[in-house]
């Protein structure tokens, strides 16, 4: 424990820009892998184990998008596609037969599937790992700003993430088919007795979770080393935030991810050995006050 | 003629062809074991999961050998086949494999291509069953320098950590004490060996420059995705000198985000695991003049027989060596030396050969390496470091270590372990 340097540091601006930037890095991709978790298990009440192995594919698919057009904006966009396409075929050819079924069932199914779309990369990327290298047009030095060193990349990461985000909560909360998603969700017999093809509107919504899980790919690709079974560890963040920020919300999952970046980049100065620690006892902490998480509703 | 008749022919014919077969396989193992000349050896390594090049670039490496050795007449006169598992990097699974090997499969010699902790297991399994095994991954001191740990019939054939980290320690004092850099960090993984190593490393430079202090350290996750916490901290403690032992695919990853927050221009940086050509040539935007140990570069040592070597396995497998490669290979050059000095492939035969044994090897310091007789451990191989470059040779002003210095004080080393 190294309270004093958390002091010092909470007291210096250049130290707040530089540890808030860098939380708020760790927060913004795990929301877009955490919003499309969440998103899934709200309307279909399926807890997708294979969405680490989404995110996996789209920084995959980044690489070699980047590789053929050097475009990262064309990189990102196809990513994010390519993975939805993944998403929705997983979704009618297989997610589809378990739902209503044993949870167990759809965990057999989902773990499965990790291991297959692990084994896919292996052939066709390879085992080695790999690294996409960043943008030339990213390639400058940082940012100083009230003293405190910002990446222009994750500027403009955070900025993006942010944007998707926003689209996102657009898109469910102001639309008509956000409207029939959050219907089918709250009451799926009812929004197929008006005549809406909810097999069609499941395929969507798994479509949309791999978007989302593309783009963070996408995102992350030029800093991050690419291996198989990359999507474990942040699966597993993102359950977390699932667990913080309520199951099926997606304003909870925002809230939790920021809430995770910030106490995993400010904790590594207090707690340097405590900081995976800290998460799980805010996890607890949150568990202990509110059971459904902070935006989490109430199943009657 | 009916169906009954043919069937009835045909079960004669069955039953004659089945005793037939039944005296052969009788007869078969002794038939076998007399015409046969072939020596089975068996190797557990890593060939699924995250290390699995590392595993598999030591197959290569093996097989590489194996093929030279076969081509000149095998071992003491017996062709070697190699059976080779994949352990996934469990520990129990290594222990299970090896007495498969030997018990099941038949294997007279054991290759131990395990990391740290699947060798700990195998070493156990060589303490039952008494076959002579070779570890060749792990670079653990105490597997071969702790005496509670020694047996006569295990030998390890790579570099080893405590040689590192004196190597290592000498160095980085230099070029502190040419550029009068004190305030130290860490940042290495979470586990047995990014703590032991960084703690023996640490020891050296101070050993070597003594006013040199640690004003911070952090320890990510094996296999963290992430190191923006760990890249924050680092600008925070402003260090002078930044020392890390992640490797694989974690060294490139902190590589590439520290760079977009340019960490390296600002630090002198030391990344004993970054002169591997694959972190090297996976790294896109590779900064120049950090430091690194050679783990396997073909231009380290300088000579013919080293560039060849590195030159022939890419050629072969159409990537570089690994640190590993040369490591495996190491233990198979040793075998066949050994048989031919006994000449005999008879394990016990070939343990006593073993002790002391100095062979000729591209990756000898001086183009020899030795398996010293009281510890059973390689030494006298290539050791040094030197900086980065982005492009091939990767890695330029190579400083050797001197042997001469690591002797001593890994004498001091083992006795403050009480290992002497």
């Amino acid at each position: 424990m190294d309270l004093a340097a958390l002091a010092n540091c909470l007291s210096s601006s250049a130290c707040i820009v530089t540890q808030s930037t860098g939380g708020l890095i760790i927060g913004m991709l795990l929301f877009l892998v955490a919003a499309g978790l969440t998103l899934i298990f709200g309307v279909l009440k399926v807890i997708n184990f294979t969405h680490g192995s989404f995110y996996m594919l789209g920084a995959y698919f980044a690489l070699t998008i980047f590789q053929l057009t050097g475009s990262y904006t064309l990189t990102i966009l196809g990513a994010g596609a390519a993975t939805a396409v993944v998403g929705l075929v997983f979704e009618r050819l297989f997610i589809s037969r378990v739902y209503g079924q044993n949870v167990l069932m759809q965990l057999l199914v989902c773990y499965g599937f990790v291991l297959i779309f692990d084994d896919v990369v292996k052939i066709v990327w390879g085992v080695e790992f790999k690294s996409m290298g960043m943008p030339p047009a990213f390639q400058m030095p940082p940012l100083f700003i009230a003293g405190g060193v910002v990446p222009p990349f994750y500027l403009f990461l955070i900025g993006a993430a942010f944007v998707i985000g926003l689209a996102l909560w657009l898109v469910i909360d102001k639309t008509r088919l956000g409207k029939t998603i959050r219907a089918a969700a709250h009451n799926p017999s009812m929004v197929a007795a008006l005549g809406i093809n909810t097999g069609f509107l499941y395929g969507l919504v798994f479509a949309l979770g791999g978007l989302l899980a593309g783009f963070a790919g996408a995102l992350a690709a030029p800093v991050r080393s690419l291996t198989p079974g990359m999507g474990f560890s942040i699966l597993i963040e993102s359950f977390i935030v699932t667990v913080i920020g309520g199951m099926g919300s997606i304003v909870g999952a925002f809230v939790a991810s920021l809430a995770l970046g910030l106490i995993r980049s400010f904790g590594s100065l207090g707690f340097p050995l405590f900081t995976d620690g800290l998460m799980y006892l805010f996890m607890v902490i949150v568990l202990i006050a509110k059971p459904t998480g902070l935006f989490g509703k109430e199943i009657a | 003629m009916t169906n009954a008749s043919r069937i009835h022919v045909n079960r004669r014919a069955l039953l004659k062809g089945a005793a037939a077969g039944t005296a052969a396989a009788i007869a078969a193992p002794m038939v076998a074991r007399a015409d046969s000349k072939s020596i089975k050896i068996g190797m557990s390594t890593i060939l699924s999961g995250r290390v699995a090049q590392l595993g598999t670039s030591s197959r290569n490496a093996v097989m590489m050998e194996v093929e030279k050795i076969n081509g000149a007449g095998g071992l003491a006169g017996r062709q070697i086949e190699m059976v080779i598992r994949d352990s996934k990097g469990q520990p129990q699974e290594a222990a299970r494999l090896a007495r498969e090997l030997i018990n099941t499969d038949g294997c007279e010699i054991l290759i131990d291509a395990e990391a740290s902790s699947g060798a700990f297991a195998v070493h156990e399994v060589a303490r039952d069953l008494g076959m002579l095994c070779l570890h060749t991954n792990s670079e653990t001191s105490a597997l071969t320098a702790d005496p509670k740990l020694h047996l006569p019939n295990t030998f390890r054939t790579c570099r080893q950590g405590v040689h590192d980290s004196i190597a290592g320690g000498a160095y980085a004092a230099n070029i502190a004490k040419a550029k009068n850099l004190s305030k130290w960090m860490t940042a290495s993984p979470d586990y047995a060996y990014g703590r032991d190593t960084t703690a023996e490393y640490m020891t050296y430079v101070k050993h070597f420059k003594p006013d040199v202090e640690l004003v911070g350290e952090s320890w990510p996750k094996l296999f963290q995705p992430d190191y923006t916490e760990v890249l924050t901290k680092i600008l925070q403690t402003k260090p002078q000198v930044l020392y890390t032992c992640l490797w694989g695919g974690d060294i490139t990853a902190f590589i590439d985000q520290g760079n977009i927050y340019a960490v390296f221009g600002q630090t002198e940086t030391f990344a004993v695991n970054m002169a591997d050509y694959t972190a090297l040539t996976a790294v896109k935007n590779l900064p120049r003049g950090i430091h690194s140990g050679n783990r396997y570069i073909k231009s380290f040592p300088n000579t013919p027989e080293n560039t060849a070597w590195g030159d022939a396995y890419r050629a072969k497998y159409n990537e570089y060596p690994t640190n590993w490669s040369w490591e495996n290979a190491t233990a198979i050059q040793f075998l066949a030396a050994a048989a031919k000095q006994a000449n005999s492939s008879d394990g016990a035969k070939l343990a006593e050969v073993l002790k002391g044994l100095t062979i000729p090897s591209p990756f000898g310091a001086d183009g020899k390496l030795t398996l010293r007789a009281d510890d059973h451990t390689l030494v006298g191989y290539a050791i040094g470091w030197g900086t980065t470059l982005p492009n091939e040779p990767y890695i330029a002003d190579m400083v050797p270590g001197d042997w001469n210095q690591i002797f001593p004080l890994e004498a001091e080393w083992k006795k403050s372990k009480n290992f002497i």
